[in-house]
């Protein structure tokens, strides 16, 4: 073999797998490529297989809803071949246990021919929340409320209140917060946290639900608009067809009418039963009697004159409340009638501490005080509604200077407390026409002719707005 | 005065002590309570809460539901959020955690029927929109026959020891409602596509059933009561598609139904019962169907 060959034969050995490598690449981009578009007639096939599968699936379904139809089929196959669509826009996995959200807006405008700093009710002593709304454009309360089942014991419920401050700054404050056992047996229903109490009638019920934009005079003469504060409640229904329930709370007591919290169970304790029922199908009612026990300690109180108010003693509550409504046929869409009345008195004994200018006075104080209201709202067509309420406010206060501090005179002590009412009996007449679109929208225009004052009548005037956003609550009776 | 008012109070303790060891049945609508009462007969003492004259929307949680809800064995309800504005206060008050959502005392009529209307878009700026869809099932006698099975499967389970009773009530309520659907279907064929106008979105079982074709609605929008404008718009409608009649429930105001038959020559105002104790022939779910079909056929000239 010469030389030429050999170097030949192995330029071709040393070539070839260069060769067969050239040419196994050219191949296999060729295969490649046909196994890719086999591989996508492959995938198209299997569209295609999937799709009518999907048709044939979707074609029995409709047979054996026809079937289903046609013939009522056995519940379980009504059931499987109807399974409850998604509702439209089903939250994500990680939100899909949200509370229940509500927002309500409230906002007002109100005048005042009186001016409102000097607002007080004579023989009352007023908490801070007992004066009126503020005078102009102004937002009343915007409320957050936040529910859900915690689990299968337990229901838990917060609202949050976010309010302007005197100061400008804003207040968030908790009005309640409060879980519910779910499983207690017969009759038997508990709530413990921050609540309203449930005295009374209009106490449980959230200002965006008053058929008035203020609370009645007795409302904010005794419980400071509403009474809520910590603490715990059982209360029990009876199994019978007239509607009987019974129950008792008690509060921590760091509220008006208590003042700071004193004991550990309690300052506040409460008790009240509640009656109701039908007359006929077009007549509704409930009646309640309550009591709240209080036990105050130093509760502050800011009087009209520029006074503080220190009250040391017990605070005992009785209210008595009536509640008619009406509806053609039980029927409120159209027409409807409401009537609310409730009665309160109230007696208290301590003593007060007078601060004012430096000067600091102390009396006895042993208070008979008596109010009461009564209002009817009327729906004359749907959406709009009209009401006229009364209220009045009456004191006997005894009191008895023990030391002056600083004071000139035992009537000026006096004076400076806002406790004596010098005969006169706050009332007031009120009117108002509101417009609700919806069951989430409500525009209210109000009027009061306000006799708290001694010699004076404040003409009130109030537009106001209820907005609610979400999740909207079920409302009480 | 103390031993009067104890001697009242337990009065009212012992007042209602009724025949012992029925079931207590709470029924949200005259429907169900119908339907219990055929597939229960005397072994349930039914409550219903509402009547047909009442809008199901809008109730008030009433202090005598309550007090019923206290002592109910089964509740008994539509369910996809009809009863949302004041079932959950009954429950929250009455106590009775053998009837709470998600136990066996809780039936929802609506988990069993396939639902109409679910809205694409949840929007209050729509009106009343239900989110689950349309809640007015009882309309459609097929969602009747899905629905009585599941009932009286449960009210076997919550009274056990009547559970073959429950079962031979049922084959026989199936049998009668398998005819009487058949008698429907044959004297409602000529009623196929025949052009309505209904006051609210609640008839669009009906409609589906009986093939009805819905020109328009007397409301703008669901829960918004008619407006002059609107009623003018339908009226432009009804010039362009004529409708044969104009339908709506007893608890629906009639002045905007009754203007607009004396507008429109040939439109006929119908009261539908709506549900069992609509009208006097719609006394029990046949009744109400029966009534239902002779109404609209009264509308075909």
């Amino acid at each position: 073999m010469s030389s030429g060959v050999k170097a030949c034969i192995t330029v071709l050995a040393l070539s070839l797998p260069v060769c067969v490598h050239a040419a196994s690449a050219d191949e296999l981009a060729d295969i490649r490529q046909q196994m890719e578009t086999l591989q996508k007639q492959y995938e198209a096939r299997l569209k295609q297989l999937e799709t009518r599968l999907e048709q044939a699936e979707a074609q029995v379904k409709q047979n054996q809803a026809e079937i289903s139809e046609a013939k009522t089929a056995p519940p379980a196959v009504a059931t499987a071949t109807y399974p409850e669509p998604a509702a439209a826009g089903t939250p994500a996995a990680g939100n899909a246990f949200n509370p229940a959200l509500s927002v309500v807006l409230q906002g007002s405008v109100n005048s005042y021919s009186e001016n409102p700093d000097k607002y007080a009710l004579p023989g009352f002593q007023l908490g801070d929340e007992g004066g009126l709304a503020n005078q102009g454009l102004t937002l009343d309360e915007t409320e957050v409320t936040a529910s859900a089942n915690v689990d299968p014991l337990f229901y838990g419920q917060t609202t949050l209140s976010l309010s302007d401050q005197s100061n400008g700054g804003t207040e968030i404050s908790i009005e309640e917060a409060f879980v519910d056992p779910t499983m207690l047996p017969a009759g038997l229903d508990g709530r413990f946290g921050r609540f309203y109490s449930d005295i009374g009638y209009l106490n449980r019920f959230h200002s965006h639900a008053w058929d008035f934009h203020d609370a009645p005079l007795a409302y904010q003469a005794f419980l400071n608009k509403q009474y809520g504060d910590d603490g715990v409640r059982l209360a029990w229904v009876a199994p019978t067809d007239t509607y009987l329930m019974i129950g008792g709370e008690t509060f921590a007591g760091n509220n008006f009418p208590a003042g700071s919290s004193n004991r550990v169970f309690g300052d506040v304790q409460s008790l009240f039963v509640n009656v109701g029922g039908d007359v006929g199908v077009s007549n509704a009612w409930l009646a309640g009697v309550s009591g709240l026990r209080v036990n105050a300690h130093d509760r502050q109180t800011d009087v009209a004159g520029g006074a503080t108010d220190n009250f040391n003693g017990d605070s005992n509550l009785l209210i008595g409340d009536f509640v008619w409504k009406w509806a053609p046929n039980g029927n409120a869409t159209q027409r409807n009638f409401k009537f609310q009345s409730e009665y309160f008195y109230r007696d208290e004994s301590g003593d007060v501490a007078v601060d004012k200018d430096g000067n600091s006075g102390m009396m006895d104080y042993n208070g008979n005080q008596w109010g009461w209201y009564a209002q009817g709202v009327y729906q004359f067509v749907p959406h709009w509604r009209a009401g006229l309420r009364y209220d009045r406010l009456s004191a006997d206060n005894n009191l008895k200077v023990t030391s002056l501090g600083g004071f000139a005179d035992n009537r000026s002590v006096i004076n400076a407390s806002g406790l004596d009412n010098n005969g006169h009996h706050p009332q007031r007449y009120t009117a108002m026409l509101d417009w609700s679109p919806s069951e989430f929208s409500r525009l209210r225009l109000q009027y009061d002719r306000d006799e708290s004052l001694i010699n004076r009548i404040d003409n009130e005037w109030s537009l106001q707005y209820i907005m609610s956003l979400g999740t909207h609550g079920a409302h009480e009776f | 005065m103390t031993r009067y008012l104890l001697s009242v109070l337990f009065g009212l303790l012992l007042l209602p002590l009724n025949a012992a060891g029925d079931l207590r049945v709470f029924s949200c609508e005259p429907e169900w309570g119908a339907l219990v009462t055929e597939l229960a007969g005397d072994h349930a003492d039914v409550f219903t809460a509402t009547t047909a004259q009442q809008d199901p929307h809008y109730i008030q949680a009433r202090p005598s539901l309550i007090a019923q809800m206290r002592r109910a064995d089964l509740v008994v309800c539509t369910g996809a959020e009809l009863e949302i504005g004041w079932l959950p206060v009954l429950m929250a008050r009455g106590g009775n955690p053998k009837v709470k959502p998600g136990t066996d005392g809780y039936f929802e009529a609506s988990a069993f029927v396939p639902m109409l209307e679910v809205p694409q878009r949840l929007d209050r700026a729509e009106g009343d929109v239900h989110p689950k869809g349309n809640p007015h099932i009882q309309l459609d006698p097929r969602n009747i026959a899905r629905i009585a099975p599941a009932l009286s499967e449960r009210l076997a389970k919550v009274d056990p020891a009547n559970a073959g009773d429950y079962r031979k009530r049922l084959e026989d309520f199936n049998r009668r409602w398998q005819s009487a659907l058949q008698r429907w279907d044959h004297e409602a064929a000529p009623l196929k596509g025949m052009p309505i106008v209904v006051h609210h979105k609640s008839w669009a079982y009906l409609n589906q059933w009986l093939g009805l074709q819905e020109i328009g609605t007397l409301e703008p929008k669901p829960g918004v009561p008619p407006s002059s404008s609107h009623l003018a718009e339908l009226l432009e409608t009804l010039k362009a598609t004529p409708a044969k009649a104009v339908i709506r429930a007893p608890y629906q105001d009639p002045r905007a139904s009754e203007w607009l038959s004396k507008q429109v020559p040939g439109l006929v105002m119908i009261e539908m019962p709506f549900t069992v104790g609509g009208n006097a022939q719609a006394t029990d779910l046949f009744g109400l169907f029966d009534s239902s079909i002779a109404l609209l056929k009264g509308a075909q000239p």
